[in-house]
């Protein structure tokens, strides 16, 4: 694992220099990409300037809020579905083509509902985030077998017993993937919604630099945004290898 | 069978248990019995049987897991309700029921730790069982760096901690290669002398029954009853070797000749 | 057939919902069910509207067959060898979870406003989870079948087309399948942006226009295209799998 650590560092490298050396010598022109190392300097100028600080406040307050209403949501919804097997699989194509549903589509909706605060965009991140709960919940519970139902009735457990002791546990590490997936669906929906219509948050700097010809000030935020999406991402997909880790036979 | 043997004598009572499934007539299956049966305290009992004649629904009811449909069946002369396992029984089944997110040593103590002993009692009686069981070296370990065998190991400890005077097996060593469930037989009939708990073994291995148990019970096609009780001559001391004796042989054969019309007829029941 | 059933069940459970959200909130924003339905029909029939049907169409078949083909490619490659998987993977998954959207206007400074925009953006929300998927397919494969083909002597290639790829066809097709809504999102997004044509165009310009009755027929238009999609899918995954078991 170590030695593919170093090569996936290196190859991140040589992609980030690779860049360098194009848009240095122009067969990349400027106005489509400047060189990272621009970037990163208008980044780090950006940020001691401090006029984005708010933006960025915002925008991660927003989803914070809606990944972990997505998770309580989604997983009370998950367990709910999967005690009745016919539910859970006449639901399942359903969860699919969720993914395929324009959700930005009610913002609108959720505007006339929630009012032109950031709670629409809230609830769009929430929307995202909840159904990748759900399935992964259906789906850990799903995994729990047979005999750990009967092992929880030879220690004559309460239902909500053997939920805290034993099938809890054992689907942690499958109940991580939902917890992961929900974090990044909600840096999705709730950047998007800024990104489409709000007048708040990093989404929106990015369009209005964008709309005013400002690379300098639009490539920082990418970079930034991709560099807090990854960064907290890649947290949460470690912590669940390392869960999982300790189920697969080394 | 059995009715000389006196209450006290007696540990677990079945007396016409049977097990229905569904209340449809036309679709309900008759799984079980009637069974009459008593095990006597401190033997080892085995029940061999083809496969689909209800070994697995009989286990459950004198678990205490599932209740019978008809008749009574008595664990220590009170009888079971088929919701809760008493106390004083130890179950062990044949799939891996060890906890993936705790060390074996955590595994082993999860019983007495609910039950609310003081640390250091729960660590003495752990220490005990590891070295008992031969998992010593392996109380930090997850169950899964064990082997399977390994793991039923760790099953066995966990029940076996909690110091049951009843002890139900349900194939434990179904999964295992034949050298591990040779030894893994020794070292059941090592707990069982050194515990003088009473052993319930589910098996469909005969050799394995006609090696461990002090008598095997022969069940038929479904619904399951049983149609024979062999006793086997060995001393308490026995162990693997048994097999070379000639008696072995004899043992094995009879119990394969009250089973073979049993699972042929097994068999084209699961055909039709 | 009882599975058919219950999904019937589902769909009108959702739509009882719907008419239920539509009694608590009103006109303001929502439009009961069976007026979006007369509007949809409405919509399909209205002028011009097929050539936007069609654009998308045009749009998201291509970006679909991108994205299958790169990321059916691309994790196969990765996935030959338990090293390159090692150092794809996690890379493979931090793009698949990153806002996308805020690519967009890279993409579109790349590529121009107009069709090859939509159908990067498309291709580029679908090839990663089906990456992943295909990756882990063939990490998942008993090691017996690799034993297998150097056993029937098949060299890497043979090996690949013959054996491996199809034991990990029915995991690589829900891969597939996730791609299929993921790429479709992806390309409508792309026209809700910089585009004069297609579905998305006529979603955007509704929400900027505040015409309920058009964004919630054609909401209803790409969910139910969606779940159809998803459900004959999901038909032939469920038929890959009990093939293989």
């Amino acid at each position: 694992m170590k030695r593919a650590t170093a090569i996936r560092l290196a190859l991140i490298a040589a992609i980030v220099l690779a860049l360098e050396l194009l848009t240095r010598t122009g067969v990349i022109a400027r106005f489509v990409a400047p060189p990272p190392s621009e970037m990163v300097a208008g980044l780090w100028r950006l940020l001691l300037s401090g006029r984005v600080q708010p933006a960025i406040a915002q925008t991660l307050g927003k989803i914070a809020i809606a990944c972990a209403s997505a998770i309580v949501v989604g997983s009370a919804v998950g367990v709910a579905v999967q005690r009745s097997r016919a539910v859970a699989d006449a639901m399942a194509p359903f969860f699919t083509a969720y993914y395929a549903v324009p959700v930005y589509a009610f913002y609108p909706l959720m505007i006339a509902i929630f009012g032109v605060g950031e709670a629409p965009q809230v609830v769009i991140g929430f929307m995202l985030a909840v159904v990748a709960v759900v399935v992964n919940t259906i789906n850990a519970l799903d995994r729990i077998p047979r005999v750990l139902h009967k092992t929880a009735a030879v220690y004559g457990m309460s239902p909500l017993e053997a939920a805290r002791r034993i099938y809890l546990p054992h689907a942690g590490p499958y109940l991580a993937t939902g917890v992961k997936l929900a974090v990044s669906y909600s840096f999705i929906g709730v950047i998007g919604a800024e990104f489409i219509m709000s007048r708040v948050g990093i989404g929106h700097e990015i369009v209005f630099a964008y709309n005013n010809f400002e690379n300098e000030i639009m490539y920082p935020l990418i970079l930034f945004v991709l560099l807090v999406a990854g960064t907290v991402n890649g947290l949460f997909y470690a912590w669940e290898k390392r869960l999982l880790s300790r189920r697969s036979r080394s | 069978m059995n009715v000389a043997a006196t209450d006290a004598a007696v540990h677990i009572g079945l007396r016409g248990v049977t097990r229905i499934f569904g209340t449809d007539p036309r679709t309900r299956v008759n799984a079980l019995g009637p069974i009459d049966l008593d095990l006597r305290r401190g033997e080892f009992f085995a029940v061999v049987g083809p496969s689909g004649c209800g070994k697995s629904t009989l286990f459950d009811i004198v678990a205490g897991l599932s209740p019978a449909t008809d008749g009574t069946a008595t664990f220590e002369g009170r009888p079971l309700d088929g919701r809760t396992v008493p106390e004083g029984v130890g179950v062990v089944f044949q799939e891996d029921a060890s906890f993936a997110w705790l060390t074996v040593a955590d595994n082993v103590a999860f019983g007495i730790r609910r039950a609310g002993l003081g640390a250091a009692e729960v660590k003495r009686r752990v220490d005990d069982t590891l070295a008992f069981m031969g998992l010593r070296d392996f109380a930090a370990a997850y169950p899964a760096q064990l082997s399977g065998g390994m793991r039923q190991r760790v099953c066995i400890a966990r029940t076996l901690v909690q110091r049951p005077r009843l002890i139900l097996l349900d194939e434990p060593f179904g999964a295992l290669d034949q050298q591990t469930r040779l030894i893994m037989g020794e070292e059941l009939l090592k707990l069982w002398r050194e515990t003088g708990a009473t052993v319930l073994l589910i098996t469909h291995a005969l050799d394995e029954a006609a090696m461990l148990a002090d008598r095997v019970g022969v069940m038929s096609a479904r619904p399951g009853r049983i149609i024979d009780l062999v006793e086997t001559p060995w001393g308490k001391d026995r162990d693997s070797r048994v097999v070379a004796d000639p008696r072995f042989g004899e043992i094995t054969a009879r119990l394969w000749t009250r089973l073979r019309d049993e699972s042929m007829s097994a068999l084209s029941q699961k055909a039709g | 057939m009882t599975s058919a059933r219950n999904n019937l069940l589902v769909i009108l459970a959702l739509i009882a919902l719907w008419q239920l959200a539509y009694w608590a909130i009103g006109d303001l924003a929502l439009r009961p069910p069976l007026d979006t339905l007369c509007k949809a029909a409405a919509l399909i029939a209205s002028e011009g509207f097929t050539a936007h049907l069609a654009e998308t169409m045009r749009a998201f078949a291509l970006a679909l067959g991108i994205a299958v083909v790169v990321g059916v490619g691309l994790g196969f490659c990765l996935g030959m060898s338990r090293l390159a998987g090692e150092v794809g993977e996690p890379l493979l998954v931090s793009f698949y979870s990153l806002p996308k959207i805020t690519l967009y206007p890279i993409v579109l400074l790349i590529f121009g406003i107009g069709m090859p925009s939509k159908i990067a953006f498309g291709a580029i929300h679908g090839i990663m989870p089906i990456a992943i998927f295909t990756l882990g397919a063939l990490r998942n494969l008993p090691p017996v079948l690799g034993r297998t083909s150097r056993a029937l002597r098949l060299n890497r290639w043979q090996s690949a087309w013959t054996v491996l790829l199809p034991a990990a066809r029915p995991e690589i097709f829900t891969g597939l399948r996730l791609g299929f809504s993921l790429t479709l999102i992806g390309t409508l997004l792309g026209e809700m942006f910089a585009s004069q044509r297609g579905i998305g165009f006529l979603l955007m310009q509704a929400i900027g226009l505040h015409d309920t009755d058009v964004i919630m027929a054609l909401t209803l238009l790409i969910v139910a295209f969606a779940i159809t999609a998803s459900m004959a899918l999901l038909a032939v995954d469920k038929r890959l799998r009990h093939g293989a078991a």
